[in-house]
């Protein structure tokens, strides 16, 4: 075990972890940030996608020591209060079914956003096909993320 | 319907414990295996109710897995009760006696329940309207109920509702209240917004691996990797010797380790060391299955369809074709894994988890506690996908077990491995068919006869009918198409792989093989097979509007480039009727690319178009992944797929385009969660024909 300090959705926290625990169950178990959701273990799903520096990763074969000294972002830091505009776009697509992939498919798509503001289909494709979504939401993520990027700043 | 708002009160109170009061309104919904009200008394299992605020709750006891049932059924209580949708909500029901069968499978909840839901909104109307009127002293017939207020236009006067239902609560319950013309519909038919969609993107909703209760341990179970294998002994130094694992202990299901988190629980559980009795499915593997089906291919089968004279119409015809179809076992792969959470004590029992058979769980936890019905509390929370699996009961007895063992509460969490491996499969099947036809090319007789194991034969010899699984021919037998002599058979082969419901069963394989032998009954009498399919539907009107809608839209006909197919399919089940076109490109090197699927579908009267919608698309995205590149396979009585690389689910580049077209019908709703999977393995076998000439007859397609 070992004290780590993690930055997580802005604030720090001190915790006393085994730094070879991936960050997934820290979040989820220590700091009942239940959002990011455990779909494989092994990052072939993205259910488990969180922000490292703006970053996307999977939070499930990070080890935690891993993210210290790093921003971490997860789904219930995106925004407060649902505003960050793929939460909007993604409501105004109603692209949710069961909705367990889509806490790391609205990750995985913030962080494409923020480094391509518009991205093309190939764009998006290329960063969102690891994500896995087992109800077939696929052409609504692609709407809600073009939607996303038309209407203005993140 | 007979509604007694004192009785329904307290048996709302008995089962959910309501505090708040209000207008409450108890009714009963009847269901296949649930005994019929007995006359004069109200037996009521659901409810839906009005609160001071004016907010209106309906409990549903079906699960909501993604399909948007929580929203759809208070959609038609609202429409009737003329409710301000902004002040609709929804609880789920807790499990009792009173609901009977539980189980949301089947595409039922909308057809079983839209009737009663509707008649539940209009008692509730009828009642508030009637305290709105003695309240002014004013002629009923004068006021009118609109966006969740009564209305008296004469003198301009409104009363929300939350006002009136104290008023209402005391007044009887009118017999049979007028319900709505559908042309009046507000909420019904129209795109209302998911009343779960804000908690899914904000990672609050709370899924069943989410659930948080004081004390709670994590456990992870080690289960014998061939089926039907036991532990014969195990050594737990190294699992214990893991920090954070509490326990180590062995339950049905095989070997569990108990510990303050997932992380030690899981490294806890891979340190085991388990000597295995393996049993007999130890040498078991998917060749063997193989060569049976085979073998028994020439035996003859019970026969499920017999129409004018069956088989022998076969000799009669000037030129038979014959083909072997074969389809996988397949595995159900929710995004969440199997999980569950349970809390047994001395003298009751709490139960959490996703389930599609919350009735199914109280159950498991009476027969493993020895409690009474009414001491087992099951909460039915979200699911990260069903799809059958959790109508499964494993992951609750596991849960159970452990909690009954140690008095602790204890989520269990199953890794993805343990979920592919130790599934209840989409049964493997070897399929043998003939067809005749005439001098003139007419389609004159058909067969088929399918191998393979029966999914309700878990149950006993006496689940089968006449000796058949109805299931294992849904998709092969009773087809819409006239066609004058048909002989359907069925031949059982039980391999012991176990098997489970996988979204719209039979269908899922069985409208693969139908529609893909139909088009090689076009090809051979060189008919075009859209238009082979609308002469053989003349007398099917729905499941011909739906074929020819989906090929017009498709551009049927219209030419395509080198390299490119169109190809067509139709199936009929639970209820919905779904045609659809697909265009593929198959690249020189026989890859194969599903640019774009058309659909159409007429689910009778819409509740709520963008749910439609929504089912198909996913329905066609899941049937593309089972047939493009999904197979479970076996090895020494083991499945030897274990992750998400080795059964893959199509991503977001190999997703085509699809647009789905509603062509609805004016009859009773039809289910939508399933019938959107089988149309689509035949549409895109049939455009790889059209595209190269080959014919596929063996799923997954991978390359050709």
């Amino acid at each position: 075990m070992a004290m780590i300090t993690l930055n997580i959705n802005g604030r720090d926290h001190a915790l006393d972890v085994d730094p070879d625990v991936p960050l997934l169950w820290v979040l989820r178990e220590q700091l009942q940030l239940t959002g990011t959701k455990f779909g494989c273990g092994t990052g072939l799903c993205g259910a488990c996608t969180v922000h490292l520096d703006g970053e996307a990763v999977r939070s499930c074969s990070i080890p935690v020591s891993q993210a210290a000294g790093t921003r971490v972002v997860t789904i219930e830091g995106l925004s407060p209060d649902r505003s960050h505009p793929l939460q909007q776009a993604w409501l105004a697509e109603q692209v949710s079914q069961c909705g367990y992939c889509q806490p790391g498919q609205i990750m995985a798509a913030a962080a494409l956003l923020s480094r391509i503001p518009t991205p093309t289909d190939a764009q998006i494709d290329e960063a969102m096909s690891d994500n896995l979504c087992r109800c077939g939401t696929h052409a609504r993520i692609r709407r809600a993320i073009h939607r996303a990027a038309r209407g203005g700043p993140r | 319907m007979k509604t007694d708002v004192d009785l329904s009160r307290r048996a709302f109170l008995r089962n959910a414990a309501l505090t708040g009061g209000g207008l409450v309104i108890g009714f009963h919904i009847p269901w296949p295996g649930l005994a019929a009200e007995p006359a004069g008394s109200l037996q009521p299992n659901a409810w839906l109710r009005v609160d001071h605020q004016g907010l209106v709750t309906v409990w549903i006891s079906r699960a909501e897995l993604g399909q948007g049932v929580r929203t759809a059924l208070p959609m038609l209580v609202a429409e009737e009760l003329e409710a301000d949708w902004t002040k609709v909500r929804f609880e789920p029901a807790i499990p009792a006696p009173i609901y009977g069968d539980m189980a949301t499978g089947g595409s039922r909840s909308i057809r079983m329940m839209w009737e009663p839901l509707r008649k539940a909104g209009a008692t509730a109307r009828e009642m508030l309207l009637t305290a709105a009127a003695k309240t002014w002293g004013v002629d009923r017939g004068a006021c009118r109920a609109e966006t969740g207020a009564v209305l008296h236009p004469p003198t301009g006067r409104r009363l929300p509702y939350g006002d009136l239902v104290d008023r209402a609560a005391a007044l009887p319950v009118p017999e049979n209240p007028p319900l709505k013309d559908p042309k009046d519909f507000k909420i019904l038919g129209k795109r209302i917004p998911r009343l779960d969609g804000p908690e899914k993107v904000d990672g609050s909703a709370l899924f069943g691996i989410d659930v948080r209760v004081p004390g709670l341990l994590v456990a992870c179970v080690a289960r014998c990797p061939v089926f039907g294998g036991k532990v014969a002994s195990f050594d737990d130094a190294a699992a214990r010797a893991v920090k954070g694992v509490r326990r180590v202990l062995q339950i049905s299901g095989g070997v569990a380790v108990v510990a303050d988190g997932f992380p030690a629980a899981r490294a806890g559980a891979d340190a085991l060391r388990i000597i295995w009795d393996e049993g007999p499915l130890a040498g078991l593997d998917s060749a063997a299955i193989r060569a049976k089906f085979v073998e028994l291919a020439e035996t003859r089968g019970a026969v499920g369809e017999y129409k004018g004279t069956g088989a022998e119409a076969l000799a009669a015809s000037t030129r038979t074709i014959e083909a072997v179809y074969e389809v996988p076992y397949l595995a159900h792969a929710t995004l969440e894994p199997m999980n569950c959470t349970a809390d047994v004590r001395k003298d009751r029992c709490e139960i959490w988890v996703p389930s599609q058979a919350a009735d199914a769980v109280q159950e498991t936890g009476v027969a493993l506690t020895g409690l009474p019905p009414e001491k087992v509390i099951v909460h039915n929370v979200y699911s990260g996908g069903g799809f059958g699996r959790r109508h499964e009961q494993d992951f609750v007895t596991d849960a159970v077990e452990i909690s009954k063992q140690i008095g602790a509460p204890v989520k269990v969490i199953w890794s993805r491995q343990e979920d592919l491996q130790h599934d209840w499969y989409r049964p493997a099947t070897y399929n043998v068919l003939r067809a005749g036809l005439d001098a003139s090319g007419r389609l004159v007789a058909w067969t088929h006869k399918v191998v393979g194991p029966s999914i309700v034969g878990r149950w006993g010899e006496e689940a089968l009918r006449q000796g058949i699984d109805g299931t294992s021919l849904e998709g092969a037998w009773h087809l819409p198409y006239a066609i004058p002599n048909v002989q359907v058979e069925w031949v059982r082969h039980e391999p012991g792989i176990p098997l489970g419901w996988w979204r719209s069963v039979g269908a899922s394989q069985n409208a693969f093989i139908s529609e893909s032998f139909l088009d090689e009954v076009a090809a051979a009498s060189g008919r075009d097979p859209f238009e082979l399919r609308r002469e053989l539907l003349k007398d099917s009107r729905r499941h011909r509007a739906v074929t020819e809608l989906a090929a017009s839209r498709a551009g049927w006909g219209t030419p395509l480039p080198a390299g490119r197919g169109r190809g067509i399919a139709m199936h009929e089940c639970f209820g919905s009727f779904v045609a659809m076109v697909a265009e593929v490109t198959v690249s020189a090197s026989g890859a194969v690319k599903v640019d774009r699927v058309v659909c159409a579908v007429d689910s009778g009267m819409i509740v709520n178009p963008d749910l439609i919608e929504a089912q198909m698309e996913g329905g066609i995205i899941f049937g593309l992944s089972a047939a493009l590149m999904e197979e479970i396979t076996i090895a020494k009585g083991r499945v030897r797929e274990g992750d998400y690389a080795e059964f893959p689910m199509l991503t977001l580049r190999e997703a085509p385009v699809i647009e789905v077209h509603l062509g609805p019908s004016g009859e009773a709703p039809g289910g939508i969660g399933e019938p959107g999977v089988p149309p689509v393995a035949p549409a895109v076998a049939n455009a790889v024909f059209a595209a190269t000439g080959k014919r596929i007859r063996k799923l997954p397609i991978r390359t050709v």
